[in-house]
């Protein structure tokens, strides 16, 4: 991964450095449009701007739009500004730094959007290698270990766009439930004219309270965690064709990955090319086909992202075989805190699919009391086939 | 006004604001922009809002978002009540159906709701839109385009503009993503918990009344128990609750009586696992460890 810094000492003026500091912040993932680099020039004339500081406030404030932004924003500012006008200039990522956007480093402290940066355009070296990243290998397999492998091999664009289309039948199947009845609400869309009448009789046939009612809303929304670790990813080709269609179809789903840690991945996939989307998300699978550790990454995601992004009205939806490394209790204890955020949980295992299969799996015996519904899920084909038990729930 | 200006009025009222915050805060008042708040429940957002209003001698309008708000709640409502009984006493004058219209739809006739009274004052107020995340998408999209352009179109009455550009600030605590045009739209700043220094001088300025020895104490012991796992962290509000509590029950250092101790932490923890999980020893360890 390299950060490029493009301020050049021959740059005409402060306007051009401006934009092309913009520029080199686009490069680096976050959102930026023209008008923001106008709004930034407009913003140091309103303070010191030779201050190094006030500048960094500045720009801070202007550029920047959530919270995992505002942490990378130190170290891109000071691959721009800091460097003494070189050009050119790779930046190699300094492993100190608490923003670091490298992936390897942020390994538990800041797993979700770490490795949004860099250039997710430029394909990792297809090496595999076999290092010792993989602690807790399983399952005796003939499978390479996939460490920093990029997903890009496993999932091509057509596949996206089939999944994408598979995604949004589940999702409408499980968020457009609305009945066609209305019900009375204390602000609905219409007029309740028969409750609004009957009212008026004390009144002496004068409306004046105007009743009002509305249809039951009953949206879903979908928070999916995929399982890639080594004993998946013979079936992660599907799933993360899966993942990428259900958040390019559905603004309001959530995505996660795990392995012997939780990443979350929603705003890497958010990425309008759907390729540089799973290059991005590789980026951050730091670890992808390694050991799994399915409870601590439960309860990881219990208490920390579900506690701001599950709540009644979630679907958690976990894409697993159950092989756990660590001690079964820890998913049902788990599941047991996801249950009481009143979400519905299903777990698609791909081995179900299997004849005889039971669920023997110690982590697997373990989550079943906790299950909405346990189901197989080997090919896309299974998937769209869930809607149906979707539509049940 | 430069933010180093602004940032000496806010703490003249008792609000101590990091220099991030002042910077953006300034900006946002010389660019007209709305200036979006993000951080933990606590850390003093909507209090920014309430200070600055303080400081520009202005109304505050404050807009609270909740799951369902619709604009009939965040914007205007006809009062139907009153277009009724015109109605019906039209009916009576023999007035004609055409007049009568025209007059049930005026702006006498229309209730102001936060967004359509921050766009008419006189004096431009400070609009605080809290926790912008609870309110729904729909809803999002379309204060933003009340936010791009201050006018605000009622198909009965027409376009009104707006009087003075309100200073806004939206909030959020992170339940769901915002959408990419709202945050473009607004300039940014996290609010972080503070650091040791500045609580302790938020500390001084809302509580003089707390002895300097016993002060360093309860911000420390604060610190450290934000490091604790805990399901509701303790947040500026509950430092501050919890110095009033010692200050109340005359307590002049926090490692004397461990009991006590124990006993004001209701006003610090706020669940049940949170209690359980710091016992008596565990606070007077941290206690310890704070002095």
């Amino acid at each position: 991964m390299s950060r490029v810094t493009k301020f050049a000492a021959r740059d005409p003026g402060p306007a051009a450095r401006v934009a092309g500091f913009v520029a080199h912040l686009r490069e680096n993932g976050l959102r930026l449009g023209v008008a923001e680099a106008d709004l930034a020039m407009a913003a140091l004339a309103q303070v010191n701007a030779i201050h190094p500081d006030e500048a960094r406030r500045v720009f801070r404030a202007v550029c920047t739009g959530c919270k995992e932004e505002a942490e990378r924003f130190d170290a891109l500012f000071d691959s721009y500004w800091m460097d003494m006008g070189r050009v050119r200039q790779k930046v190699v990522p300094t492993l100190s730094s608490s923003a670091s956007d490298d992936v390897q480093s942020s390994r538990d402290a800041k797993g979700e959007d770490a490795g949004a940066s860099g250039r997710a355009t430029t394909p990792d070296d297809m090496g595999g290698e076999v290092d010792g990243h993989g602690t807790g290998k399983l399952i005796a397999t003939k499978h390479r270990n996939l460490s920093r492998r990029d997903l890009r091999d496993l999932v091509r664009p057509e596949e996206i766009a089939e999944a994408e289309e598979v995604a949004r039948r589940l999702g409408a199947a499980l968020r457009d439930r609305r009945s066609r009845q209305r019900i009375a609400a204390r602000r609905g869309d219409s007029v309740h004219f028969r409750k609004t009448i009957r009212q008026s009789l004390a009144t002496g046939g004068e409306p004046l309270r105007v009743l009002r009612k509305k249809r039951p809303d009953r949206a879903r929304k979908i928070v999916a965690l995929c399982d890639v670790s080594g004993s998946m990813s013979v079936y992660a080709q599907v799933f993360l064709a899966f993942l990428a269609g259900l958040m390019r179809s559905d603004t309001a789903a959530d995505a996660y990955l795990f392995h012997t840690r939780l990443v979350r991945i929603t705003e890497a996939l958010r990425d309008k090319d759907a390729m540089r989307a799973i290059g991005r998300m590789s980026l951050m699978a730091d670890g992808f086909g390694g050991g799994s550790k399915i409870g601590p990454s439960l309860q990881r995601f219990a208490d920390t992202y579900a506690k701001r992004f599950v709540d009644g009205r979630s679907v958690v939806l976990i894409l697993s075989d159950g092989y756990d490394t660590a001690e079964p209790a820890r998913i049902a204890e788990a599941l047991a805190k996801l249950r009481k955020r009143g979400c519905k949980v299903i777990w698609l295992n791909p081995l179900k699919g299997w004849t005889d299969y039971a669920p023997v799996a110690a982590g697997m015996a373990a989550a079943l009391p906790f299950l909405d519904l346990f189901q197989p899920a080997n090919t896309l084909a299974d998937l769209a086939e869930l809607e149906q038990e979707l539509v049940r729930l | 006004m430069t933010w180093n200006d602004l940032k000496t009025a806010l703490s003249s009222e008792g609000y101590v604001a990091s220099d991030d915050l002042a910077v953006a805060l300034q900006l946002a008042l010389s660019l007209g922009r709305p200036l979006l708040l993000e951080g933990a429940a606590g850390v003093g957002k909507t209090e920014i809002a309430r200070t600055l209003a303080a400081v520009r001698d202005t109304r505050l309008i404050r807009l609270q978002c909740y799951e369902g708000l619709d604009a009939a709640q965040a914007i205007y409502e006809w009062n139907y009540q009153r277009q009724l009984l015109t109605i019906r006493a039209a009916a009576e004058d023999g007035e004609t159906g055409r007049i009568v219209e025209d007059r049930i739809f005026s702006r006498d006739f229309l209730l102001e709701r936060p967004l359509l009274a921050a766009i008419t004052q006189d004096q431009p107020p400070v609009l605080l839109i809290d926790e912008i995340d609870r309110a729904d998408e729909e809803f999002e999209a379309f204060l933003l385009e009340i936010l791009s352009d201050f006018q605000i179109t009622v198909p009965e009455l027409g376009t009104i503009e707006a009087v003075t550009q309100p200073i806004v600030i939206l909030t959020s605590n992170g339940t769901r993503d915002l959408s990419d045009a709202l945050r473009r739209r607004c300039l940014y700043t996290y609010v972080a918990y503070p650091d040791r220094t500045t609580e302790l001088a938020i500390l001084k300025a809302r509580c003089p009344e707390v002895e300097a020895h016993l002060a360093d104490q309860i911000v420390g012991f604060v610190q450290k128990l934000r490091e604790e796992e805990l399901e509701k962290t303790p947040g500026i509000a509950e430092m501050l609750d919890f110095a009033a509590a010692l200050m109340g029950l005359g307590i002049a250092d926090l490692t004397e009586n461990p009991a006590v101790l124990q006993s004001t932490l209701t006003t610090l923890l706020k669940t049940q696992s949170d209690q359980a999980c710091i016992t008596r020893e565990v606070a007077g360890r941290i206690a310890g460890r704070a002095a």
